[in-house]
Order: structure tokens, then C-alpha cells, then sequence
């Protein structure tokens, strides 16, 4: 047996590539297609662009998109910014509780939101933030994930720059600015990707706090668009189906090796 | 004011923001799930009154509860070791010299960036009784039709199935990250001492890749209880509940029954759930992993 494996492996690895990828390309055929051909798995049927114009035509898709990238951004930017200011505390301070804090923090790498709806609609409702993207939002701003990621990322900034910066006069803030977050690059960028893509996906929390089209996310107008009720055939749904994966899926595509490095980058922690 | 003094109010300012949202999303609800499931639901006329473990009483004798606990813990066993099995083989095969890595590693992990909502529109179509890609392939080979999704026999099967393939790819980005931490010089040693690929794998890199699926496995466990998003598309939990989850039932009992106080004291079993296996984790791995 060579080093490379044998023929044999070789033809599974493939065949199992094969496998993962055929409902994508399945759908991507489905797409192009109309439903009676769809149906019947006519191969040479002729290629068509109506299902994306009715997909289009009969949900707000443009509108739908425009909510999750702005959720996705609003999410991303809060995460940054609270958990750029607790993980720094956690890296460079020294305080009273703060290993108890810290362990405290991780907790919620076990509870995330989702697990409390109930009680966290309630909040919502009290805060006058229910179908807000603000409501989807603040409860995934502190993001114990992102606090711990960070807080690796920044001790490991040798101490000697944050002395000099001291030297020429940084205070507290200006260190964070100007030593740690360019120092801690690869990390935003291997989190914000791995955020990016949790929260582009997200259903269950914004299902709940969303209900009408100014708020609604890609995956919950999707799932209504999907709606037995709604009566949308095979064809039309697998291109409004692609419509909504498009761009994460392009974006994937096209930095692909930055997004597996950082899935990577994430996990070894 | 002393440096010391100072640099911890600057501390808990930095930490302040965070604080609050933990506090307002995590640890407050937490709590008061507790509290309210031990409260009956209060109304207008009759306020809420204190009901001791009337609810978890009314939990153990809950004939659904009991369906979907089952199904919970059958999800999670029917999904996490497949996959990871699965993650570990794409693993090794990616990590080795094969033919076109890139292209197959694409592949593998593709589905993982897929919102599992779309993922489970295009497994809709799978399943569908008669016109459906599985009775469609079944008929070629002289099987006859079979309502996939509507039966409870095989309802939950094909969720899993549905699951694993999304799942694995996800899983096999924490495999690749580990091997190519692993000594290739020890590897090397025993190739030299003539030992087979098997042997190599048996007795150096599953060894090796232990702490690995230890973390693994509690995370997909503890992301398994989340997993609730295909029953929206694919069953809604049924037939007869046959597919129902728990964080879907707490759902359910929550924002379509609005049985507050029961779904509270079933977040406190799922709660009860989640932190049996964190602290599993924090026996077995903290051995490994310092925090520091």
C-alpha cells in the first residue's frame, strides 16, 4: 500500500464528495427547470430562468436579503466591540473575581439564547423590542465564544508593545486600539466569518421575535415561502431556495480557503 | 486612588457592556425559568400561586414529554457518533495525498455553511411520497413507494440522515486542524518500524486525535439539543409527535399552547441536560485544556 492510500480510498473519498455535494447540484438542476420535468427527472428538459422571476415576483426576496445583512452586520459589529472590551480586560487586568468571572462567561457557551426563548421574548416584549433588528440582535452581542477567542488572541501580545505604547502616551483605550486589535487581526477575521455564517443561517430566535417582512430574515421568509399552505411548487422553491444561499454560498466559493482556515483558526482553542 | 484600585474599575467598565447582556439574556432568564417552573401560570382572576414540583410531576406523567425525551436522546445518539465517524475518515482522506484534496475538502464541507432551513427544502423533496428522489430511485429498483416523512417508523431516520450530512463536514475541520498538529516524525518512525496504515491509525493518530473527539463529541451533543430547525420545514414534530424535540416542544408549549410555566420546567430539563454534559466536560477535558 503506497503512502497516498490505495485505489480504493481513493474512489470512496471521491464517491462520498459526490454524495455531499448531489442535493446542491440536485437543487441547482431543479432550479433551472420546469416543475413537470422536475418531477418526471427529465434530463434533457430545457433550461429556464421563470422560477427565479416567480420566486422573486411572489416573496420579498430583495427585501428578505437586505434584513439578514443588515441583522448579520448589526450582530457582528456589537459582538466586536463587547466582546473587544471584555476579552481585553480578561487578557491584561488583574481584579478581583475575575477567574470566577471568566468561567462564569464561558457558562454561556452551553446556554446560548435560543434555549430561553420564552423568557427571553419576555424581555424583549418588556423592552419594546419585539420584531426590532435590534431584538434579534443584543442577545447574541456577548458572545462568550468571541470573548474567549479574543482573549487567546490578545495574550499573546508580547507585553514589551503595550510598554512602549504606554511610553508614548496610550492610555488604557489607546493601547486596545492601537496594540492589540491590529495584533489580533487573524482572529477578528476567523470570527467574523464564523459569525457571519451562524447568524446568516440562524432561524429558530429571529423566527420567534420577527412577524413582518421590515424585520424577517432569509431563513424564516424562506421556511413561510416553503409553507405547504403557500402551494409554491418544486421548481420555485428550489430556486428560491438558492436565491437565499446564494450569497454566502459565492461568498464561500471565492474565499474559500479563508473560511476553512477560520472554522479552523476557531476550533483549535 | 492607588494603580491597583484604578486598573479594576477600569476592568469591570471594559467588561460592563458584555456583563449586562450576559446577565439580561443568559443568566437572568436562567434563573427565572427555575423560579417560574415551580409557580403555576398565573391570570387575571386567579394569580399565580407557588406549585412545588406539581409541573415536574406533571413532566414524569406527561406521555409526549416522554415521546420527545426519547426522540432527543435518540437524535443525538443517531447523529453525533455517525458524524463524527464520518468527519474523522474525511478527515484522514483530505489530510492525506489524495487526488483533487481541495476540490474534495470544498465538498465535504460545503453543506456546513448551508442554512439547515434551504438544507432541509432540498431534503423535502428526497422524502416526498411517490415523485420524491428516494421513491423515484425505488421504483427503478422495484421497491415500493414509501411516505418517508409521514410514517413514524422512519420520520426521525430521515431527519438524522438529513443531519449527519450537514453536520459532518463541520466536524471534520476540528479533525484537519488536529492533524496537522500531530508529530509526523513519530508516524514516520512507525512506517520504518513497518507498520501498516491500520496499525499506524489504531495504535498513533486515534490515540493521538483523543482530546480532539472528546471536544467534539460534547460540543456536537450540547448542538444536537439545538437542532430543531428541520422539524419547521420537514414535520412540524410529527406524526404523532414522532419527530418532536425538545426545544421544539418547549416551543410549542410556549408560543402555541402559551403554557408559560410548562415550559419553563421543560428549559429547566433541557438546562438540566446541557449542564450534565458541560460538566462532563469540564471533568474530562480540563485536564487538557487550561484557561489560562
Amino acid at each position: 500500500m503506497t503512502k497516498n492510500g490505495s485505489l480504493l480510498e481513493q474512489a470512496g473519498a471521491w464517491l462520498l464528495a459526490l454524495l455531499w455535494l448531489a442535493p446542491l447540484f440536485y437543487a441547482i438542476w431543479a432550479a433551472f427547470h420546469g416543475s413537470a420535468h422536475v418531477v418526471n427527472f427529465d434530463l434533457s428538459a430545457p433550461l429556464t430562468l421563470d422560477n427565479f422571476a416567480l420566486a422573486w415576483e411572489r416573496a420579498p426576496f430583495a427585501r428578505y436579503m437586505l434584513n439578514t445583512a443588515i441583522l448579520v452586520s448589526l450582530i457582528l459589529a456589537g459582538q466586536f466591540l463587547l466582546c473587544t472590551l471584555s476579552a481585553y480586560a480578561f487578557a491584561r487586568f488583574r481584579f478581583p473575581g475575575s477567574e470566577t468571572a471568566f468561567l462564569v462567561v464561558l457558562l454561556q457557551l452551553m446556554i446560548v439564547p435560543e434555549v430561553l426563548i420564552v423568557r427571553n421574548y419576555a424581555t424583549l416584549g418588556e423592552l419594546g423590542l419585539i420584531d426590532t433588528f435590534t431584538g434579534v440582535a443584543l442577545p447574541y452581542m456577548a458572545s462568550a465564544f468571541g470573548i474567549f477567542l479574543l482573549r487567546q488572541a490578545f495574550k499573546g501580545v508580547p507585553r514589551e508593545l503595550e510598554d512602549a505604547a504606554r511610553v508614548e502616551g496610550c492610555g488604557t483605550l489607546g493601547i486596545l486600539w492601537r496594540v492589540y486589535i491590529p495584533a489580533a487581526r487573524p482572529t477578528y477575521l476567523a470570527y467574523g466569518l464564523v459569525s457571519v455564517s451562524y447568524h446568516w443561517n440562524n432561524f429558530l430566535w429571529p423566527l420567534v421575535v420577527t412577524n413582518s417582512t421590515e424585520t424577517r430574515p432569509l431563513t424564516v421568509g424562506l421556511a413561510l415561502f416553503g409553507a405547504p399552505e403557500s402551494g409554491v411548487d418544486w421548481s420555485v422553491m428550489s430556486a428560491a431556495t438558492l436565491l437565499s444561499v446564494a450569497p454566502l454560498l459565492v461568498a464561500f466559493l471565492l474565499f474559500q480557503r479563508q473560511f476553512v482556515q477560520s472554522f479552523m483558526r476557531a476550533g483549535i482553542r | 486612588m492607588s494603580p491597583d484600585r484604578r486598573s479594576w474599575i477600569h476592568a469591570w467598565l471594559l467588561l460592563m457592556p458584555a456583563a449586562i447582556v450576559l446577565i439580561g439574556f443568559t443568566y437572568y432568564p436562567a434563573v427565572g425559568t427555575v423560579v417560574e417552573s415551580l409557580w403555576t401560570n398565573g391570570t387575571v382572576i386567579r394569580p399565580s400561586k407557588f406549585a412545588g414540583w406539581d409541573n415536574y410531576a406533571q413532566v414524569l406523567g406527561d406521555p409526549v414529554f416522554r415521546k420527545v425525551f426519547r426522540n432527543t436522546v435518540l437524535f443525538a445518539l443517531g447523529t453525533v457518533p455517525p458524524a463524527i465517524t464520518l468527519a474523522l475518515l474525511m478527515a484522514l482522506w483530505v489530510n492525506g495525498g489524495l487526488a483533487g484534496r481541495a476540490l474534495v475538502r470544498l465538498a465535504y464541507f460545503t453543506p456546513t455553511i448551508l442554512p439547515m432551513i434551504a438544507v432541509a427544502n432540498i431534503w423535502l423533496f428526497f422524502y416526498t411520497p411517490g415523485i420524491g428522489l428516494l421513491d423515484q430511485i425505488g421504483h427503478g429498483l422495484g421497491v415500493e413507494g414509501h411516505n418517508w416523512l409521514g410514517d413514524a417508523d422512519t420520520a426521525l431516520a430521515c431527519i438524522m440522515v438529513m443531519t449527519v450530512w450537514k453536520e459532518a463536514g463541520f466536524f471534520m475541520i476540528f479533525y484537519l486542524a488536529a492533524l496537522q498538529t500531530l508529530p509526523p516524525d513519530l508516524i514516520e518512525a512507525a512506517r520504518l518500524e513497518g507498520a501498516g496504515r491500520w496499525t499506524i491509525f489504531r495504535r498513533i493518530t486515534f490515540p493521538l486525535l483523543m482530546p480532539t473527539t472528546l471536544f467534539v463529541l460534547i460540543n456536537a451533543l450540547l448542538n444536537s439539543f439545538k437542532l430543531v430547525d428541520p422539524l419547521f420545514v420537514l414535520t412540524k414534530g410529527g406524526p404523532d409527535n414522532a419527530t418532536n424535540l425538545l426545544l421544539y416542544y418547549i416551543y410549542e408549549t410556549g408560543f402555541s399552547f402559551f403554557d408559560g410555566a410548562y415550559a419553563a420546567t421543560l428549559t429547566v430539563v433541557l438546562l438540566t441536560l446541557l449542564a450534565g454534559i458541560a460538566l462532563t466536560q469540564f471533568a474530562v477535558l480540563d485536564r487538557r485544556i487550561h484557561y489560562r
